[in-house]
């Protein structure tokens, strides 16, 4: 409980501090932006409250997109990672192009990816996709390769094939390494899921955001926003626990 | 194959060795020499073990004791000269006939102390309740009843080092080699676990090629002591100890027999490593 306590503490006195200075203007004044461009916090909250629906239907939308994409990333990353780590070639050939796929910005491909798959869920799922494989590919390719040496001489020396050695050595020492990419893509998941919708769509927390945006409804932008971190804050925290669950040897 | 005894140590041997030949333990290393890049670790070596004795080697720091397991276990191959467990010479058959416990016990941390034991039943495809049956009926007779399902970082020193050993055991291969495998034991625990090795080897008799830095350890448990020099190693002298494992390592180890075969040994230690 107290581990929550501060960070808790924090949040508070930032949202309070925040509130007072919006509800006087003296936010606005300070950052030299219209009142309207820096809701309070409690416009937010009052928002959050009235479209509840709206939101939770697009959140719906939005969450969706997050798990499949996330869910063929998780697949396809740890079967690379395996497949990168079995075979030195694998590795020397792909591995920088891994690390390339990287620094395209999500903004030049996204347009390329409608174009392909439409409107519909296809291009979002390739954008998150796209961008929860690098950590997940290069954590658990990570793990794998941290493994002890000794470790495997003793495994051979008890008669275990590559795959055994792969099951029930090397898996367990990446299991770990896996967890913190497969955290570290859920929290981006989200900002995926956001540039899918910009790309286009016509529903989903991204494409309410660029409506309310064009129409200037901050409120009910930032209620969207409030949604967005909050799922993706119970996302990771469900991997952690999971990971608490899984990885009882440390 | 195993049965359930009544009578732990009095039993004959009933985990086997596969049916190997009974040739199948001996160890024949012929002039071996060895290099890391430029570093030369062993030079001209030759080493032989009969089945079912214990060779020691004891050794300055460095003169290549582990390298030259890994070499007999078919992890590497020498430079020069061969290496043969009984009809054997190629790495992957000696691979076959030998079990490593190398210095650190390398219990699996996300294995209980069973399924560590039974690594090797598993790898051979036994499914995981077979496995541990068989595991099983050894934690009875060696002492580690009760443990079973215990992870490796409840188990102390000792406990965790007679696991190791077990799951060697389990592997049914001919031939031991044990690397430095107290060394890490706190000196009490290291006379325990000495005796408890001796009476393990008793009912489970194996060829063992034991390398120590303990020159006590090496007389009280070995047939023959092999004295090798500083890097690069070469053999500068064989010890034949008197009462090999005895039954009260105390006495056995404290016979001015004894003292004068390490004077001897230490001897043969100073003069390798000038």
């Amino acid at each position: 409980m107290r581990r929550y306590l501060l960070p808790a503490a924090v949040l508070a006195s930032l949202v309070a501090a925040w509130q007072l200075a919006a509800s006087t203007g003296l936010l606005a004044n300070v950052l030299n932006l219209e009142d309207f461009l820096v809701p309070a916090p409690s416009e937010i909250a009052k928002t959050l409250g009235e479209d509840r629906s709206l939101l939770a239907d697009n959140a719906w939308v939005t969450l969706k997109e997050v798990l499949l994409g996330f869910g063929c990333a998780l697949v396809a990353g740890l079967a690379f990672a395996v497949g990168l780590h079995l075979s030195e070639t694998l590795r020397r050939a792909f591995y920088p192009l891994i690390v390339a796929s990287q620094t395209i910005p999500i903004i030049a491909v996204a347009p390329i990816l409608v174009v392909w798959f439409g409107f519909g869920i296809g291009p979002k799922l390739a954008i998150i996709a796209l961008i929860c494989f690098f950590p997940i590919t290069v954590n658990t390719l990570d793990g794998l390769r941290s493994v002890d040496p000794d470790a495997v001489k003793m495994m051979r020396t008890l008669d275990a094939s590559r795959w055994a050695i792969l099951r029930r050595v090397e898996s367990p020492t990446a299991l770990p390494f896996a967890f913190s990419g497969a955290k570290i893509a859920v929290a981006v998941a989200v900002i995926g899921a956001v540039f899918g919708e910009w790309a286009g769509s016509s529903s989903g927390l991204g494409y309410l955001m660029q409506l309310d945006n064009a129409a200037l409804n901050t409120p009910r932008l930032w209620a969207s926003v409030t949604v967005l971190s909050a799922m993706a804050i119970l996302l990771f925290a469900l991997l952690a626990l999971l990971e608490r669950k899984v990885v009882t040897w440390r | 194959m195993l049965t359930r005894t009544g009578a732990p140590t009095k039993e004959p041997l009933s985990i086997g060795t596969n049916g190997a030949p009974p040739d199948a333990g001996e160890v024949r290393v012929a002039a071996i020499d060895h290099a890391f890049a430029q570093l030369r670790v062993l030079a001209g070596l030759s080493l032989r073990a009969a089945p079912h004795e214990v060779l020691g080697i004891v050794g300055p720091s460095g003169c290549g004791k582990s390298t030259l397991l890994e070499l007999i276990a078919g992890l590497r191959e020498p430079d020069v000269g061969t290496i043969a467990v009984g009809t054997a010479a190629e790495p992957t058959e000696r691979l076959a006939r030998c079990a490593y416990l190398p210095q650190r016990d390398l219990l699996l941390p996300w294995y209980s102390a069973i399924d560590n034991a039974a690594l090797a039943l598993r790898n051979r495809g036994l499914g995981r309740a077979e496995a541990r049956r068989r595991a099983g009926q050894l934690f009875e007779r060696f002492g580690l009843e009760g443990f079973e399902r215990s992870r490796p970082s409840e188990l102390s020193g000792g406990m965790r080092q007679r696991v190791a050993f077990l799951r060697t055991l389990i592997a049914g291969k001919p031939v031991l080699l044990l690397d430095e495998p107290f060394a890490s034991l706190d000196a009490i625990t290291r006379g325990e676990m000495q005796a408890w090795l001796a009476g393990a080897l008793a009912t489970e008799p194996r060829t063992v090629i034991l390398v120590t830095h303990d020159v006590e350890e090496a007389l009280y448990l070995s047939d023959r002591v092999a004295v090798l020099s500083s890097r690069p190693g070469r053999l500068v002298s064989e010890l034949t100890p008197l009462a090999p494992r005895a039954s009260d390592r105390a006495a056995a180890i404290t016979t001015p027999e004894f003292g004068a075969l390490r004077a001897e040994a230490m001897r043969a230690l100073r003069e390798g490593s000038r």
